[in-house]
């Protein structure tokens, strides 16, 4: 297979590498494909299922899927954001989110793709489940009501931090983020300034002490929809 | 006592070499010697097999059979799958719960009985069934239950409770079990009288090239359900670089209401494990591994036996029938209650002692499986076929069944019939005649493939078991005419529901919201609307999951609601107040109201 070649997004045709996955290539062509689980560096991990594409006419996780030449990509299609906002709107109603005093407010990346797909509020019945709040650790703490398991964080801390505080337990609708001690993220190596910290797209995993810093107006999707740093990359 | 447990645990871990590729046997040893996996097993694991303690408790919690709560010395674990359903469980379950005095979910004060549900055991054609520890008890009714419970009190012997033997192998000491394998009809491929050994032999004969060659051309297609080409996947998985290769076979058996590999495990392992050779001779693998279900383990001591007799008689580990360059051996691997580790990815994972997660493909299991190396997972009835194949021919295979699906399949048939059982049909035979052959002409309604196939109604009865039809991977359910169509599919989500892994949010969260409005329908509290919101978000959970469950899991939704709509329409309302059907203005004002302690003069 050639090392360079080309495909089509949406009837753009555009460059990809050999070994690079569709939501990569995208990206460098300025066309953003909505995405949670997906972060530069860290592991593809196919989860929210979020970047949901057509391939040829067949659903793939574009974050995993690999560019092929002359390959048919349907990203922004009606149906595909139907299906998009049905997926952030059931991880808004799985958890429990409160995002007017929440700290990650308008740096959030959940919050950020309810407003670029035009989700005012979720149509289904929220869940309201029981889930616990760790604060034990003098610099982090960990709100499980907004974790929306993406794993970033257990990839992040695995292969960035090379320390593994992070991993999933249970299954099913059961399934939380758990850390590596009997119970508390105080007895853990984590440090405020691991990678680990930094990657969580929502208000799950948060620093203490610097809530509410920045103020409105400020925060990083105050003014342009997410995805629009990748977009301002087009030609 | 504590240090007492840590030094047990980290011996359980030597006797596996400390190695975290036996981490499922690990926890499941522990969990049978000490009733748990306790935090401070956890911590001792993974102390003593070097791995971050989370790694262990990661695993631990995902499987049914392992918990960190203690459970009994005894577990009575009962069916409780639609087809118990149909066969009476409920008054079963009264009855355990009255005699041991303690409700599902439970544990007696004494510690001695822990009750629990479990999804199909594979045991749909004797059911109710349960399985107490390993034994697995069929046909239960509940002057059965008080007796096994008060037997268990007197004697706290799982085994003292088979009475009367099965037939074929389950009358063998070495398995000692009440089931009845209920082979109701055989046919040429899987069934047939001929002599072990005879494909293995012919195999040798040819080249490796030559046994693929000659899957393919037969046509064999998967008997787990997906229906892949065996004969692509083989040269797949023979054509990728690494020297390293494994044969998996998935005996997982979790769709419920199939229970055909059972009967193959229990009186025709040496076709089965005379396949996995055949296979490994063809692709060139070493190792071969045998995926069995925990609620199979009452099998383990024959299946274990068979494997020692082949190494004997040379037909298994070096040079196997004097060939010098092909050595082969099998080992087996136990799960512990997951339906999702029969996805052949998620099987892999497992193996290699993690959460049943499925993976990411590509890479596909033929480029890297096990360990990252290449490997072909295939069900146990296409093993088995394989043998026969061989023997007979790529021809003689291609002229038995319809057109687009050579040779037969095995039927696990059970519910609203009259001989439930394992029937061997070639490719091709209508639902019609099949209902006919189990007694049940007057069925109302047959789910095929088990609940991620289809529902069909008396209007499809007509159509035929194969790919290119009514595909399944063997499961075949019943259900009379007074059976209520959404109490099944109301099941079905539940169970998808328990099972899911829980990796991929549509699949996860998107189930649970379909089993709500399934609910608001049959609690008379849907509206149209629901209908089609219900519709979408089936559509949205089918394209956009990660695996094949989630990629099926609306299924019991989807195609009622194509064959049974009016079942749903006849429950629908229109609104009286105004408000929603699905919204109860009394319940959310109760809470208020009692505070308050008055009640609402807009809305009473
Ligand atoms: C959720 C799920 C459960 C499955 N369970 C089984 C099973 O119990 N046994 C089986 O043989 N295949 C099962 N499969 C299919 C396997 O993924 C795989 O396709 C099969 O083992 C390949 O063997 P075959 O080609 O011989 O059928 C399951 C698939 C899914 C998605
Ligand atoms: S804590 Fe944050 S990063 Fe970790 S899984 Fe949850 S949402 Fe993702
Ligand atoms: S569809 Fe998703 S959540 Fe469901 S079992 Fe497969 S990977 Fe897990
Ligand atoms: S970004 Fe691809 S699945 Fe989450
Ligand atoms: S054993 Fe109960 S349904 Fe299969």
């Amino acid at each position: 297979m050639a090392d360079n070649f080309t495909f089509i997004i949406d009837g753009t045709e555009i460059p990809a590498r050999q070994g690079q996955t569709i939501l990569k290539a995208a990206d460098e062509a300025g066309i953003y494909i909505p995405r949670l689980c997906n972060k530069d560096g860290l592991e593809p991990y196919g989860a929210c299922r979020v970047c949901t594409v057509l391939v040829n006419g067949r659903p793939q996780s574009a974050c995993t899927q690999p560019a092929q030449p002359g390959i048919i990509v349907e990203n922004d299609t009606e149906e595909l954001t139907e299906m998009r906002k049905q997926l952030i709107e059931m991880l808004f109603v799985e958890g429990n989110h409160f995002c007017m005093f929440c700290e990650k407010s308008g740096n959030c990346e959940l919050q950020a793709l309810g407003y670029r797909l035009g989700i005012a509020a979720p149509r289904f019945p929220f869940m309201f489940p029981q889930r616990e709040l760790d604060a034990t650790h003098p610099e982090v703490f960990v709100d499980r009501n907004r974790c929306i398991l993406c794993g970033r964080c257990v990839r992040a801390s695995r292969d960035q931090d090379g320390k593994n505080v992070f991993q999933f337990t249970g299954r099913g609708i059961k399934k939380r983020i758990s850390v590596n001690a009997t119970s508390r993220l105080a007895d853990t190596e984590l440090k405020s300034a691991d990678k680990a910290v930094a990657a969580c797209p929502v208000g799950s995993i948060l620093k203490k002490g610097v809530g509410y810093a920045v103020p409105i107006g400020e925060r990083i999707y105050d003014h342009k929809p997410i995805g629009s740093d990748i977009e301002s990359k087009a030609k | 006592m504590s240090n007492d447990l840590s030094a047990a645990v980290k011996e359980i871990c030597l006797q596996h070499n400390n190695d975290r590729i036996y981490l499922m046997d690990i926890l499941r040893k522990v969990q049978v010697d000490h009733g748990s996996v306790s935090d401070e097993a956890i911590d001792a694991i993974a102390d003593a097999v070097s791995i971050p303690r989370v790694e262990v408790e990661s695993t631990a919690t995902f499987y049914a059979f392992l918990s960190k709560e203690k459970k009994g010395k005894i577990v009575i674990r009962l069916c409780n799958d639609i087809i118990d359903r149909l066969a009476g469980v409920d008054v079963v379950a009264k009855a355990f719960k009255e005699e041991l005095g303690v409700d599902f979910g439970e544990t007696t004060a004494d510690g001695l009985i822990t009750l629990e549900y479990t999804p199909c055991i594979g045991m749909s054609d004797q059911a109710p069934a349960a399985l107490v520890n390993d034994e697995v008890i069929t046909y239960l009714s509940s002057d059965k239950a008080r007796e096994i419970v008060r037997t268990l009190k007197k004697t706290g012997d799982p085994k003292k409770l088979v009475s009367r033997l099965g037939d074929g192998n389950n009358a063998s000491p070495l398995v000692n079990s009440m089931v009845h394998n209920n082979i109701r009809k055989k046919g040429d491929v899987i069934f047939a009288d001929y002599p072990d050994g005879a494909g293995l032999k012919k195999a040798l004969t040819m080249s490796p090239v030559e046994v693929i060659n000659e899957v393919t051309n037969a046509r064999l297609r998967g008997r787990g359900g997906a229906g892949f080409p065996a004969g692509m996947k083989w040269q797949f998985t023979r054509a990728a670089e690494d020297p390293e290769k494994y044969i998996i076979c998935n005996a997982d058996e979790g769709e419920p209401g199939t229970f055909k590999d059972r009967v193959l495990l229990t009186d025709y392992p040496e076709r089965l494990f005379e396949g996995m050779t055949i296979a490994g001779y063809a692709i060139g693998a070493q190792q071969g591994i045998l995926y069995l279900r925990a609620e199979y383990a009452y099998l383990s001591n024959l299946l274990e036996n068979v494997l020692a007799k082949k190494r004997k008689d040379g037909v298994l580990g070096k040079a196997i029938l004097g060939k010098k360059a092909f050595d082969f051996d099998i080992r087996i691997q136990f799960g512990a209650g997951a339906y999702v580790c029969g996805e052949e990815t998620a099987l892999i994972s497992s193996c290699e002692g993690s959460r049943g997660d499925p993976k990411n493909r590509p890479p596909f299991p033929a480029q890297k499986g096990f360990m990252g190396h290449p490997t072909c997972v295939n069900n146990v009835e296409t093993y088995v076929a394989v043998v026969r194949l061989i023997d007979m021919g790529a021809a003689w295979f291609t002229s038995i069944g319809s057109k687009g699906s050579s040779g037969t399949k095995l039927l696990s048939i059970s519910g609203d019939c009259h001989a439930p059982g394992v029937y061997e049909y070639p490719f091709g035979i209508t639902i019609k005649q099949l209902l006919q052959d189990v007694g049940a002409e007057d069925a109302k309604a047959v789910q095929i493939g088990g609940p991620s196939g289809q529902m069909i109604g008396k209007e499809d009865f007509n159509r035929t078991i194969c790919y290119d039809d009514l595909a399944t991977g063997g499961s075949v359910m019943i259900f009379g005419a007074d059976r209520n169509i959404l109490e099944v599919a109301d099941y079905f989500m539940e169970f998808f529901i328990e099972e899911s892994c829980g990796y991929c949010t549509p699949c996860r969260v998107g189930n649970v919201l379909l089993k709500g409005y399934l609910e608001r329908v049959m609690n008379g509290q849907a509206e149209e609307a629901d209908l089609e919101v219900m519709k979408s978000l089936a559509r949205t959970v089918k394209t956009t999951s990660r695996c094949g469950l989630g990629q099926t899991s609306p299924n019991p939704i989807l195609t009622t609601l194509a064959k049974f709509y009016p079942e749903y329409t006849k429950l629908l309302k229109t609104s009286k107040d105004g408000f929603k059907p699905s919204f109860n203005i009394q319940e959310v004002l109760q809470e208020s109201q009692s505070i308050t302690g008055r009640k609402s003069v807009h809305f009473s």
